[in-house]
């Protein structure tokens, strides 16, 4: 189970207060207008910015202090997931070893896990010279890999057309429901929401608030996420 | 940031500041007080200030129309001419004048022209051979900082301007002024503060005492009086000049990257005009001459010479070479940690300043502080090629630093978190992940710095040995002994293995994998 | 981090180990400007020549000499010092380090009278303006000559703020003309074409043919007639006299090494010493003997009068002739 206990970021102006937790194996999207703090919320949890105060736990265990390579989660950011200047392979198998020390058998894990995710024989190929669609895949594979409890998911996929994010989206939620992973997903998208999450938190007017059902929240959406949904 | 990096760049700091305030330091205790400055200081520090601004200014104008002209070019060889356009910079001091003379000198080719089409010889001694000479020396640099520049402007930004008929006019009013007026004061500063600590240019063309400099005072106050006072107190002038306009500096964009991506083409659909063709042609036609006219005429005096250089010159080019590799692994080792650590604490300058000390620092109150500092645990002629390794490599730091440090935060910022999320760190992130995204930096300030040390005087008067000569050292001594033309012999091979130095490491860092 | 620094020091460390010398032999150590480094000096040659002699290690320590004196004071591990100048040698005396020579001088061949019970010579020479015959038709006869030469000769000098001749250079027009110094050097300015910090870079413009005649040495044609063969370079002889330099040994008192510093004092008044001066060093020995001098040294014109200055006076004028010289250069 995810907890924020009491936490506040300030940023700047920007303020963002956070108070919930989330289930273990849950599915959550994160909505809410642009600049209210969605991206910094996942940045929160995963590492990268400190919070002014309050707590993370992971199952109990206080995770506010642990380096970001540390925490039990992997993140998938909106770009830059893979180094440019390593192979498939390579990118993959850092999600086992940080330092690249890899045996036949995690070699194997590797092309499994590329396996899995749809991807054959390209271990030996730069990114550059791979589909965006193709792209995401790898760093889904290498996440599979790290098989951390925790996913945490920036836009990874905003850059692709609806069939193939759909089909990107599909492929997160076997995975997830293979590793039991709960997942945390920033989203623009409403028909993401729906179709990904059963539970959606609402980041607005610097509060991020409690995962609620999906539905419920997108059926009568408070004045805030209306105005944002067009409505 | 990891431990190792925090104490790497907490030791590249420790020991840049020991070499520049604690040398200073060391001298003025020493001194036990500062001495009164008289007239003559005060008229070297005049002179000192507007030749400085004036080759700066000189450098920049000049630099503008040829940056511009190699950006909107392509043509067979252009990499090449970038390459050598860059030679000047990492000349020796002694071989450009030589190169400098034989073509602007009383009887050089220039003069010879002059007077054959029945025009009056002109002297080129005195102020106007000062910037002269630094105007050789840093014109390079300023047409690859603002050749970068030119390329970092997006090659979309371009396509916009064609798609909306944007004449040349229109280009350079709202692309090319903004991005000048975004690296040109950068570049003017950093030629500025090259040109206040420059010291032997000024001796020689300067034409007599009208054009001393506060580095030839500190000289004299070491060589002739003794006065360890005043010698000390021109130095801190000296540092408070540098860091006043390092501070101005601050106020605007740095120069950045000038190691990477020069020949990358841009599509420019703006430029094929006969007019502004003729114009490019006419610029880069003139820079090439200014700038390789007098290399050329070092190589023509030389070259027959080179093959009947007696042995000691020959050993004494190994032993440079030697030192430049050592020098060149050290300034890595020294400017990586403190690129590495600045990027990593963005908006933090401390780091990034005391590298770019060396830059303002006499390197004759160094020489005379170590050897104080030193002298007491170790015998001066024992340690002088460390101590030389040591002086070059900070020397070199703060090019390293300028070429490092933006490719340095781009890549924190393109890949830190990625690899913080994947605990990337340690030896690990050094080889997957520093050293390949930095080869092309690394390879142009690891070539920057060979260069440097190559022609660097290197032992330090105070530390010299009877068997540590270096080439520019046999250099002056054959000069010394009347073999002038074994000198220019030995100038060619100094040139001609800087020049590979660089042109190896660079290359090196720029090859594909 | 650490770990990877090694290297550099390593290589810096093995480089630097390279001069460790055999224990048990005794070492003198002498400090010398750095032409005695060279391989194309007198250096060499004299480390051989008294090796083969005294069963001990002569080593140079090249450098500014001077300057690492006064800085290491009694300190140093100096033994001797080589190269010293006669404008030092009052700075050298003050400094209370060197011993009495206690040599017997009366051999020398100096052309002046020379006393000094602690600093030794061991060759002279004088200033002189060195020009090609072929460039220059009709040298100057005289020093007034040179001065009311047309403007467009043009002369390279040495700066007397950094250069032994150069400093000779403005005690030598303070000695010919006194009071009127000033206007000698006012005459001069406009045929000077720049000043330089040191002897090389002077003597490199003129032979480049970028200067018409250079500060140097009445003994500069013989290196050019030996070595090159070639007899197109002369020195102008001036009657008013020409400036005398010589250079100096001498002992430190403090020596670890008093007898093999004092055999090295009588090597350098030796035949061998002495007659290998003369190409070797470009100058004159101290202690001229039937043989000393090849023939091209020998056939040298040499002046009619040769000023030189005691150690006091020179200190005294030192500075206002440096003061005058830079007021006018100045102007």
């Amino acid at each position: 189970m995810l907890e924020l206990l009491d936490i506040t970021i300030t940023q700047d102006t920007f303020r963002l207060a956070a108070d919930f937790r989330v289930e273990k194996g849950a599915r959550v999207a994160v909505i809410g207008p642009s600049g209210a703090g969605k991206s910094t919320l996942l940045s929160v949890i995963a590492g990268f910015f400190p919070a002014e105060s309050g707590r993370i736990l992971w199952d109990g265990n206080d995770i506010t202090a642990t380096p970001p390579g540390k925490r039990p989660l992997s993140i998938l950011f909106q770009d830059q997931n893979l180094f440019p200047h390593l192979t498939v392979a390579q990118n993959v198998g850092l999600g086992l070893r940080p330092d690249l020390r890899l045996s036949p058998a995690d070699y194997e894990a590797v092309t499994r896990a590329l396996t899995r995710t749809g991807l054959q024989g390209i271990e030996g190929r730069k990114p550059a010279t791979l589909s965006g669609g193709q792209q995401s895949r790898v760093a889904l594979a290498r996440a599979l890999l790290r098989a951390r409890p925790l996913m945490l998911l920036d836009e990874p996929f905003a850059a692709l057309g609806p069939a193939l994010k759909a089909e990107m989206l599909d492929l997160v939620a076997e995975i997830a429901d293979e590793t039991g992973a709960t997942v945390l997903m920033v989203s623009h998208d409403p028909e993401d929401a729906s179709r990904f999450a059963p539970e959606t938190i609402l980041v607005a007017e610097g509060v991020a608030h409690p995962p609620r059902p999906t539905a419920a929240l997108l059926d009568n959406p408070p004045p805030v996420l209306a105005a944002y949904l067009g409505q | 940031m990891s431990r190792a990096l925090r104490i790497g760049a907490a030791f590249a700091a420790a020991l840049v500041l020991t070499l520049t305030l604690g040398t200073l330091g060391a001298v003025l205790w020493r001194a036990e007080s500062f001495a009164r400055l008289g007239a003559a200081d005060w008229s070297a520090l005049r002179f000192t200030l507007t030749q400085a601004a004036v080759s700066a200014a000189l450098s920049v104008l000049l630099a503008i129309p040829a940056a511009r002209a190699l950006a909107r070019r392509r043509f067979p060889g252009r990499a090449l001419l970038i390459t050598l356009l860059g030679a000047p910079f990492i000349l020796p001091v002694i071989v450009a004048v030589m190169g400098i003379l034989a073509v602007f000198g009383r009887s050089g080719l220039l003069n010879d022209g002059l007077a054959a089409l029945g025009f009056d010889r002109i002297s080129i001694y005195g102020f106007a051979g000062v910037v002269l000479a630094h105007v050789f020396f840093n014109l390079p640099l300023a047409v690859r900082l603002l050749l970068q520049g030119w390329l970092d402007i997006p090659a979309e930004r371009f396509r916009l301007a064609a798609a909306l008929g944007f004449g040349p006019g229109d280009i350079a009013r709202h692309l090319e002024y903004p991005m000048l007026r975004a690296r040109a004061p950068g570049v003017l500063v950093t030629i500025f503060l090259i040109c206040l600590t420059s010291f032997a240019v000024a001796l020689t063309l300067g034409g007599g005492p009208k054009a001393t400099t506060v580095e030839l005072a500190i000289y004299q106050s070491f060589r002739y009086d003794f006065d360890l006072g005043r010698a000390a107190m021109l130095a801190a002038i000296q540092l408070a000049l540098c860091a006043t306009a390092a501070l101005l500096a601050a106020r605007f964009t740095l120069p950045s990257g000038f190691g990477s991506g020069l020949d990358r083409p841009v599509a420019r659909w703006d430029a094929n005009g006969p007019l502004l063709r003729a114009q490019d042609i006419a610029v880069l036609t003139l820079t090439s001459l200014f700038l390789l006219m007098p290399l050329l005429a070092v190589v023509t005096a030389g070259l027959p010479r080179i093959g009947g250089l007696p042995a000691p010159v020959w050993q004494a080019a190994l032993r440079s070479l030697a030192v430049a590799g050592a020098s060149t692994l050290a300034a890595i080792v020294l400017a990586l940690p403190l690129a590495l650590a600045s990027a990593a604490r963005p908006g933090r300058r401390g780091l990034e300043t005391i590298g770019m000390l060396p830059l303002a620092t006499s390197s004759l109150v160094t020489g005379t502080g170590l050897f104080l500092l030193l002298r007491p645990f170790a015998n001066p002629g024992d340690i002088a090629l460390a101590v030389t390794v040591a002086v070059n490599a900070a020397m070199a730091l703060p090019f390293c630093l300028r070429a490092l440090l933006p490719a340095a935060r781009e890549l924190e910022a393109d890949y830190g978190h990625l690899a913080q999320s994947l605990d990337l760190t340690g030896l690990a992130r050094l080889k997957l992940l520093i050293v390949p995204r930095l080869r092309r930096p690394l390879g142009f300030a690891a070539g920057l710095t060979a260069a440097l040390s190559m022609g660097d005087l290197g032992v330090i008067a105070l530390f010299a040995d009877d068997d540590s000569a270096t080439l520019p050292l046999q250099l002056y001594r054959l000069m010394g002994a009347y073999r002038m033309q074994d000198a220019a012999g030995a100038a060619v091979l100094l040139l001609a293995l800087s020049l590979a130095l660089f042109w190896t490491l660079d290359r090196g860092g720029r090859a594909d994998a | 981090m650490k770990h990877t620094l090694s290297p550099a020091l390593m290589i810096a460390g093995c480089l630097a180990a390279s001069n460790v010398l055999a224990a048990d032999t005794p070492e003198l150590i002498v400090y010398a400007p750095d032409y005695f480094g060279s391989e194309w000096g007198p250096g060499p040659a004299i480390e051989a020549g008294f090796e083969a002699q005294c069963a001990c290690d002569l080593k140079f320590v090249t450098g500014d000499v001077m300057s690492r004196l006064k800085l290491e004071g009694e300190g140093t591990e100096a033994d001797a010092v080589i190269g010293l100048t006669t404008d030092q040698t009052a700075a050298a005396r003050a400094t209370g380090l060197f011993a009495v020579h206690g040599k017997d001088l009366s051999g020398l061949t100096l052309p002046v009278a020379w006393d000094d019970d602690t600093f030794v010579p061991f060759n002279w020479g004088e200033t002189a303006f060195v020009y090609d015959k072929t460039r220059l038709d009709t040298p100057p006869a005289s020093f007034a000559d040179l001065l009311d030469m047309p403007d467009e000769v043009k002369i390279v000098i040495q700066d007397p703020r950094s250069s032994v001749s150069g400093l000779a250079l403005v005690l030598w027009i303070s000695e010919v003309f006194g009071d009127g110094a000033e206007d000698a050097w006012r005459k001069l300015k406009p045929k000077i074409l720049t000043v330089t910090p040191g002897w090389s870079e002077a003597y490199g413009l003129f032979t480049s043919g970028e200067a018409d005649m250079v500060l140097s040495f009445t003994t500069s044609p013989a290196y050019h007639i030996i070595a090159e063969e070639d007899e197109t370079k002369a020195a102008a002889i001036f009657p008013e006299g020409h400036y005398f330099m010589t250079e100096l040994v001498a002992k430190i008192g403090a020596t670890d090494q008093p007898d093999l510093a004092d055999a090295f004092l009588d090597y350098v008044l030796s035949d061998d010493f002495q007659g290998m001066i003369a190409t070797a060093n470009w100058s004159y020995p101290a202690r001229e003997f039937e043989g000393a001098l090849p023939a091209g040294f020998a056939n040298l014109p040499r002046p009619d009068r040769t000023l030189f200055l005691p150690e006091a006076e020179a200190e005294a004028r030192r500075d206002p002739a440096i003061a005058t010289w830079l007021k006018v250069m100045s102007e």
